[in-house]
């Protein structure tokens, strides 16, 4: 029995394989192969589809749009969160519980229920169609989810910390800034995985508030499967690329997400 | 129940081991008589758990038998030796009752519910946890969780050992006098064979026997306590046993004389005219006095700890402390300490020499 | 744990974060709630319209149908996934090279953007040119998930399995390797086999990491929209139209302001309540 427990681990990654290498499959055959016969690799084998790509100012200014406000995104949820975190972790204060479960429920709410004010509220900001808004709009549930993990990892640091830092004539932004964010690090890193990971592949609110200059990869895909007709090699080579940052965070990260994941009130 | 014997045992955490530093555990061959109360001593790291993980089966020795009276248990595991073991951090079953973790052994054995019963309820009376029984054990006090933990292995007939692996780490200071008398009433009641790994001296003399004392892998004495207090076989025994520890100062042997600091002094036994390595000599603080001669010392620190001070004197560049009973003058300038000879005792490469 | 002290001053550290949330939640929150109320015929001219599209909405077997769709799918998810990313987890190496490769792989899928994930099952299913599509069509079963509701269902569903069960297996998996080994041990010997370790040590250590799993589970597949939309477009006919699919049509597609913002407010305070129930009847547990 237990010499083959090792099948249930591979046996699911072969299935979370599948649809990837099948994708990849479309993303190397001319749309001929595609929709003209079945073939489990490309008889044809071709880059046709990531040229088109790398070649249209379209396509690739979407994937520099939706880099672009991942991180605005990630910066601002980061930064915000962990002076909230940190006074979450350290005092009590009017209303601390009842703010931090509020904090909470945006991470509960539907983006659909949000899209069309949002829309709204940011035309009427002046912002609509800007990589900031999209970024601003995301923060509704990563700050809400950054103070949440952050909140574990500073909650495990003991206050003496605290309390050696300020007999050792720290003020508070010294210490913050020297002593205290080196101590969490890690937590910081995870942190600023999971708002990437959530704004990378958040996609209803980023098409709502973008129309031609701020419009994300994601979407662009979607408008070219709708508009010019069936065009798989295009799409599943877009698509196949939109793949790449997550694989190159997630490798970085490979050996905090486990602990990440464990965090808050864990 | 029965005596526990290693034989040749030697382990590695590596696959490979090559160097000497390879080994968690160096060779070693210890008996564990049956009944005893032993106590594993040593610092952080010197491979006791090691040890105790071998006894229980938790860890099968890279070279070596283990042998429970006339069986050989080494390719056994841990749950058919009949051992019990109680943890550092007390492991309870956290959605159970009392009464369910205690009876969690005999049940996974296939024990019939009214043997269970009565066991359990037995047990539950000896450790004092009857009035809890009903209760869950997440809600106990850490004291309370390591009665559980040693419940569950004296619920079972006959046990073979019951090892403990730092028991008290987490029991609150004026609660572990209590568990540790509570540790030998139950030894004299059970008459099983207990192991008690510790670093803490007062713990092991005080529940032991015998005590192992180990030392970077190796066993360097297994002696009563008051063997170990009077003949420290290595200088380790001497530092690590005793508050303060035994002065180690180096001498030179000469034609079977030992020399320190330009005098001959006369030691505990003979110390052989063939020596070779590093000499030294070791007397405890306790039997250090001051004298109108002997070896010139300058006094350069007294502590009062109650009873005794002890005093910190220098003769060039070696540090000898002597414990000077209450009421007792320390000398001003020009002080001299002498040695009982009947226990001064003479190190060869750490290892002590000549007669006992 | 450290002991907290009072301060007000704390507010300050707090200010830029309800700032934010605020101009996020708070006023497109109001804005949602004004419309809930009112009727419009375009020109922003609005008349009061009172608790009538809260009654409408309540009462549509329209909403009432895209609600069992949505129990339904929810439910089948969370059966699938937990069980099956907690059998994942206790299977999956301990230590050394393979567990990175394991968490490496295992949480591509949770990076990829929710249309393409949508694309590529749309891609991998397609009778025609689809490995899956093909495969099922292979054995002799009739599979064809544009036209077919139980399909279109086993699909959806597929891929969802495929979308997040990484996450269950992540969060459970972290929660095992927590637990310290004197606990193994201990079992060991105590005689327990592998299915006691598992009852009475692996699974009430995994309460709380298995908590904040089905709680996320619920609160994401409750709010699905870009998956099976970009997949299935909420068909054949409405069969995997689910709410927030719906609330997309009522809002953008039909127009109708008042009687989407009055479902919003509706499904929002659904998800509220089922995580504060679920929560509270957790922690309730946990404090026996």
């Amino acid at each position: 029995m237990k010499k083959f427990t090792w099948l249930v681990p591979t046996i699911y990654i072969l299935f979370l394989m599948l649809p990837i290498y099948w994708l990849l499959n479309m993303s190397f055959k001319t749309t001929n192969e595609i929709l003209g016969v079945f073939t489990l690799w490309p008889q044809e084998f071709t880059f046709e589809n990531y040229i088109a790509i790398f070649t249209d100012s379209t396509w690739y200014n979407g994937y520099i749009n939706s880099v672009t406000y991942v991180v605005i995104n990630t910066v601002i949820s980061v930064s915000a969160a962990l002076p909230a975190a940190y006074a979450f972790s350290r005092y009590r204060f009017l209303g601390d519980k009842h703010l931090f479960f509020w904090l909470l429920t945006n991470r509960m709410a539907p983006p659909a229920v949000f899209a069309l004010p949002f829309f709204q509220l940011y035309s009427a900001a002046n912002l609509f169609d800007t990589p900031l808004a999209v970024a601003l709009a995301h923060g509704l549930f990563n700050i809400p989810l950054a103070v949440w993990i952050l909140e574990g990892f500073m909650s495990g640091v003991p206050k003496e910390l605290d309390e050696t830092a300020y007999v050792d004539g720290y003020s508070f932004p010294r210490f913050f800034v020297k002593i205290f964010m080196p101590t969490i690090a890690a937590g910081i890193g995870v942190t600023a995985f999971f708002c990437f990971m959530f704004s990378w592949v958040e996609l209803l609110l980023a098409k709502t508030l973008t129309s031609v200059a701020a419009k994300p990869i994601a979407a662009i895909m979607t408008r070219t499967a709708s508009t010019s007709g069936y065009e798989l090699g295009l799409l599943a080579a877009a698509g196949a690329l939109t793949i790449i940052p997550g694989a190159i965070v997630i490798y970085f990260v490979r050996n905090h997400i486990a602990k990440g994941f464990a965090l808050g009130r864990v | 129940m029965s005596m526990i014997t290693l034989k040749d045992i030697r382990h590695s955490y590596l696959p490979l081991p090559v160097d000497d530093i390879d080994w968690a555990l160096k060779e070693m061959s210890v008996e564990w008589q049956d009944g005893g109360a032993y106590a594993l001593l040593g610092p952080s790291g010197c491979g006791k758990t090691t040890l105790l993980n071998i006894i229980s089966g938790l860890l099968q020795p890279t070279e070596g038998e283990v042998w429970f009276g006339d069986q050989n248990v080494t390719d056994e595991p841990a749950d058919a030796r009949n051992i019990a073991q109680v943890f550092q951090f007390p492991v309870v079953y956290d959605t159970m009752t009392v009464y369910d973790n205690l009876a969690f052994p005999l049940r996974n054995r296939g024990v019939d519910e009214a043997e269970v019963d009565k066991r359990v309820r037995e047990i539950g009376a000896m450790l004092d946890l009857s009035e809890t029984l009903a209760k869950r054990a997440s809600g106990l006090t850490a004291d309370g969780k390591q009665k559980i933990s040693l419940g569950r292995g004296l619920v079972r007939e006959n046990v073979n050992v019951i090892m403990f692996d730092e028991p008290l780490t987490v029991i609150d200071p004026h609660l572990k006098w209590v568990l540790r008398s509570k540790l030998k009433e139950l030894h004299q009641r059970v008459g099983a064979t207990m192991i008690y790994v510790t670093h803490d001296q007062t713990e092991a003399l005080t529940f032991a026997d015998q005590v192992v004392v180990m030392h970077d892998g190796n066993v360097v004495q297994v002696g009563t306590p008051v063997e170990l207090f009077e003949r420290p076989q290595h200088t380790f025994v001497g530092h690590f046993i005793g508050s303060p520890g035994m002065n180690v100062l180096p001498c030179d042997i000469d034609n079977g004389k030992v020399m320190f600091a330009g005098q001959p002094l006369q030691i505990a036994g003979t110390a052989g005219s063939d020596v070779k390595g590093r000499t030294e000599i070791g007397i405890r603080p306790e039997f250090v006095s001051f004298a109108e001669d002997g070896i010139p010392v300058n006094i350069v620190n007294s502590i009062d700890v109650g009873r005794f001070r002890i005093v910190e004197a220098h003769h060039g560049d070696d540090s000898i402390k002597l414990l000077v009973p209450e009421g007792e003058g320390i000398p001003a300038d020009g002080a001299h300490v002498r040695f009982d000879p009947a226990h001064t005792r003479v190190y060869i490469d750490g290892w002590m020499v000549g007669g006992n | 744990m450290a002991v907290k002290s009072n301060n007000q001053k704390a507010w300050l550290f707090v200010l830029p974060v309800v700032l934010l949330v605020a101009f996020n939640a708070l006023i497109p929150l109001m804005t949602v709630v004004n419309y809930s109320v009112q009727e419009t015929f375009g020109n922003n001219v609005f008349f009061w319209e009172g608790v009538k599209w809260f009654e409408d909405v309540l009462h549509s077997e329209r909403f009432h149908a895209s609600l069992l769709r949505q129990l339904s799918f929810t439910g089948i998810i969370l059966l699938i996934e937990v069980p099956l990313g907690v059998a994942i987890a206790l299977t999956m190496p301990k230590k050394g090279f393979w567990v990175s490769v394991c968490l490496v792989l295992m949480a591509l899928p949770l990076l990829i953007p929710w249309n393409v994930v949508g694309a590529m099952w749309n891609i991998f299913a397609l009778p025609e040119i689809g490995l899956l599509g093909r495969m099922i069509n292979g054995l002799g079963i009739d599979y064809n998930f544009t036209q077919n509701p139980t399909a279109a269902w086993f699909t959806t569903i597929l891929m969802d399995v495929w979308h997040w069960t990484s996450l269950v297996v992540l969060l459970a998996y972290a929660g095992l390797r927590s637990i310290p080994d004197a606990y193994f041990q201990a079992a060991k010997i105590d005689g327990a086999g592998t299915w006691a370790v598992f009852r009475y040590i692996q699974l009430p250590k995994m309460k709380r990491v298995l908590t904040i799993a089905i709680l996320l589970r619920f609160m994401d597949s409750f709010m699905i929209y870009t998956e099976p939309f970009v997949l299935t477009g909420g068909g054949p006919g409405n069969t995997t139209t689910f709410l927030s699919i719906d609330l997309v049509k009522i809002a953008l597609g039909q127009f109708d302001l008042g009687p989407a913002a009055a479902m919003s407010l509706i499904y929002f305070l659904i998800v509220l309540l089922m995580c504060w129930v679920f929560y509270t009847l957790m922690m309730k547990n946990e404090d026996q």
